[in-house]
């Protein structure tokens, strides 16, 4: 630790070894504190309050990073990992930019390290070495634990390399096409990343907690999908700087800004002063701290944005309708939309400060806001890949697109006509999703070529198209699918509470579901109660469900375990409540109608991401020679 | 166009979304949000209409808790000063105890009985939700371990 912590210092001079050594002794540090909760070194006060000797391995490796200690390591950690990425891969970098990169990324990390050191210390000692631990938190007991914490954290912290870029460029003052070219790659992986650490949360909470709600605008939620946000605006602004070198000064602003969203993330989950779901336990000292480096960072960084960025100069032209003008449309959207979201997480804050009034902010104000800012988007989004740079034919884009148009026109009449009883917004939702879906393959299905030439070369053409074209269809699509499952499950789902004792039944949504009893079970750190129950579809049994109460002896603490059975996309999910006096289970059962293409969507979006990422990489394979001619052109552009 | 009469409108497009926004946050700010209230607020100072979507927070008052047909759930909310009377359908959290920390969102009917929508206990055994803490140490009865 203290090793580590040395190895840092010395990283001040910017040399690129310390980077690779920062990350070695972090690592060791890490896998010492992983290793202690392996073995289950009870000595270590960390683990003796957050592990039991009786979990299963992967709960014991996995609660590592199950407490405030934990995962503070793991977030630098991280932090290492991509400045000894830089270091020992980003060879095709200037190296001054790739010193100056790596300085800005040692200076997030020593105060993230001072950080640890000072307010918590993940390796305090116990002096009377205890017997047992006082085992995990059991909601986090769970695969969920493995996955969403490192991918997410992989999100946010990759980020600070976005930072450290724009950082560097604003203090060397150069900034061109070629830097947006090194910095897309990276904000792509962590904005890949990103999305599945999200995506991911979702899905456990919405399993794990038993609501059957899949996002709650839970302020830890926004603290996460502030940065997507802003990431997802950064993304496509950086593709207009790279092809057309405009929007220059934006991009670096907006790299700064995801960055200082992450910080302001990481500051409301750590400090406590917000109610929520994930509150680690916490103490106002360590709130204070993070607050002290997120106004050094964000402070520093947008001085040093004023005081650099009117020698920046000004890229390119390109008239509103055309594909950068659907881009900056994109970004206009992308950010206000993160402005609505930061004024609803941060609104009861300010109003109690202010007033002293206790509020809470919630779906009520995040759907309309949120909702009605991204509906331009979605119908924006498959014409923006159509336009052409610079100047864009708006009446050629829609002759292209008018055959899809009227399938989506009819798709959402048929839609009108079948869900009558639904809300009559769902259908036009509906037919929205469909529209994006569809319309995400509209540039692969032109540049291929579909209709005009022979199948067989199309296909050949189709294969042949870039990666990032690929990656952007892919993406967009993902994004409709998502959209397609939201609409759907908030429209048409169903929800029924019962009393039920063993042989009686509930029907739902053309299921019946029979309650056929209670079989305890005896596992190593608690007990469980599985309430059995018979699905039933047409008079056939088709399945059997189980959602179990859990009893965790060590904490003494209850919990749910809700039980889901997938029929295609859509979910049959039962949650159980507690049980009554004359021996009836309250039981909550709801139909989720293509729930299911919620999480799918965003696999479709993390795929989007990787297809572009291959397809940089090629282009990092390029001869520099290349790279330089292009360079030349562009510039000789501004 | 010249350049400067593009980025003329171009401004004023952006300024015109961005007013819009600010305008539709602004509103659903000022509507949209939930306050929340200790059950001396609604019982002294009748802070709340009924009908109004409000959070109650308090403790589950002991003896309190009763159950009637179809999941149906009553208990009092107390800050130990006043009490409110809860309803409730639905499926309470697993650590909801009497005696603890209970946050309720819903709102008060024409009786004066808080009929709740969703009721949030704490989920840790180390955790109480900060506004029941507070409203707690303001009426000098918490227990908890810090400060």
């Amino acid at each position: 630790m203290i090793g580590a912590y040395k190895g840092d210092s010395r990283l001040m001079g910017t040399a690129l070894i310390n980077a690779p050594i920062t990350l070695l002794l972090i690592s060791f540090s890490f896998f010492t504190l992983m290793y202690a909760y392996v073995t289950s070194d009870f000595s270590v006060k960390n683990v003796w309050e957050n592990s039991h000797s009786l979990q299963p391995i992967l709960y014991r490796a996995t609660g590592t990073w199950g407490n405030h200690e934990g995962s503070m390591l793991l977030w630098v950690l991280i932090l290492a990992i991509f400045a000894g990425l830089v270091a020992l891969f980003g060879k095709s970098l200037p190296l001054k930019l790739r010193a100056n990169v790596l300085g800005v990324q040692a200076w997030v990390l020593a105060l993230f390290l001072l950080f640890i050191l000072l307010t918590s210390n993940p390796f305090e000692r116990l002096v009377n070495v205890p017997f047992e631990g006082e085992d995990l938190n059991p909601i986090l007991q769970d695969i969920g634990l493995a996955i969403h914490p490192p991918l997410l954290y992989v999100g946010y912290v990759g980020f600070s390399l976005t930072f450290a870029f724009a950082v560097a460029a604003l203090i060397d003052g150069k900034l061109d096409a070629a830097w947006a070219r090194w910095v897309r790659p990276w904000t792509l992986l962590a904005w890949v990343f990103l999305t599945a650490g999200i995506a991911m949360g979702s899905y456990w909470a919405y399993y794990e907690l038993g609501w059957g709600g899949w996002w709650f605008w839970d302020p830890v939620e926004n603290a996460s999908f502030m940065p997507w946000l802003s990431g997802t605006a950064l993304l496509h602004s950086a593709l207009v700087m790279e092809k057309r070198s405009a929007l220059k000064i934006w991009t670096v602003l907006l790299a700064i800004i995801t960055f200082s969203l992450s910080l302001l993330g990481t500051f409301l989950v750590r400090s406590g002063v917000l109610t929520s779901v994930h509150a680690f336990a916490t103490d106002p000292e360590r709130g204070l701290f993070i607050l002290a480096i997120l106004v050094f960072f964000i402070g520093g960084s947008l001085f040093l944005f004023a005081l650099r960025s009117n020698q920046l100069q000004a890229g390119g032209i390109f008239a509103p309708i055309s594909r950068e003008g659907a881009l900056v449309f994109n970004n206009l959207m992308l950010t206000t939309a993160t402005i609505s979201v930061l004024s609803g997480t941060l609104y009861p804050l300010i109003l109690e400060a202010l007033t002293g009034d206790k509020i809470s902010v919630g779906a009520p104000y995040f759907n309309p806001t949120f909702g009605l800012l991204m509906l331009p988007v979605i119908l924006v989004m498959p014409l923006g890949p159509l336009l052409a740079w610079k100047r864009g034919d708006i009446v050629g884009v829609f002759q292209r697109v008018f055959a899809l148009s009227l399938f989506v026109i009819c798709a959402t009449a048929i839609a009108y006509g079948f869900l009558y009883d639904g809300p009559w917004l769902a259908p036009l939702g509906l037919g929205l999703a469909i529209w994006a879906m569809v319309g995400a393959f509209a540039e692969l299905q032109l540049r291929a070529g579909f209709f005009n030439v022979p199948l067989g070369k199309a296909v050949q053409r189709l294969f042949k198209l870039p990666g990032s074209m690929w990656g952007t269809a892919f993406a967009h699509f993902g994004l409709g699918v998502t959209l397609l499952g939201i609409v759907s499950v908030t429209a048409y789902e169903q929800e029924n509470i019962v009393v039920m004792k063993p042989g009686q039944q509930a029907e739902i949504s053309g299921y019946t579901i029979v309650y056929k009893g209670n079989v305890p079970r005896q596992y190593a750190n608690y007990i469980s109660e599985d309430s059995r129950f018979d699905i039933l579809r047409g008079g056939n049994v088709i399945t059997e469900m189980a959602p179990s109460k859990r009893f965790y002896t060590t904490r003494k603490s209850p919990t749910s375990e809700s039980a889901i059975y997938h029929a295609g996309f859509s979910q049959l999910y039962i949650a159980l409540g507690e049980r009554e006096d004359q021996g009836g289970m309250i039981v909550r059962i709801w139909w989720k109608p293509l729930i299911s293409l919620i999480w799918i969507g965003t696999i479709f979006m993390v795929l989007g991401g990787c297809f572009s990422l291959v397809d940089r990489r090629y282009r990092y394979a390029v001869p520099k020679l290349a790279k330089q001619k292009k360079e030349d052109i562009t510039d000789a552009k501004d | 166009m010249t350049r400067k009469q593009r980025r003329f409108t171009f401004i004023i497009g952006i300024g015109a979304v961005l007013a819009l926004a600010l305008v539709l946050i602004l509103t659903a700010l000022s509507e949209k949000i939930i306050y929340f209230y200790d059950p001396s607020d609604i019982n002294l100072e009748h802070k709340a209409k009924a009908g109004q979507k409000i959070r109650i927070g308090g403790l589950v008052e002991e003896d309190s808790v009763k159950r009637g047909e179809a999941g149906l759930v009553q208990f009092n909310v107390t800050d130990t000063q006043e009490k409110l009377q809860v309803r409730y359908i639905g499926i309470l959290p697993d650590l909801f105890r009497e005696g603890q920390g209970v946050v309720v969102e819903g709102a008060l009917d024409e009786q004066g009985i808080f009929i709740a929508s969703t009721v949030l206990a704490k989920h840790d055994e180390n955790y109480i939700s900060k506004e029941v803490a507070e409203s707690l140490k303001e009426k000098g009865v918490w227990q908890g371990e810090n400060e």
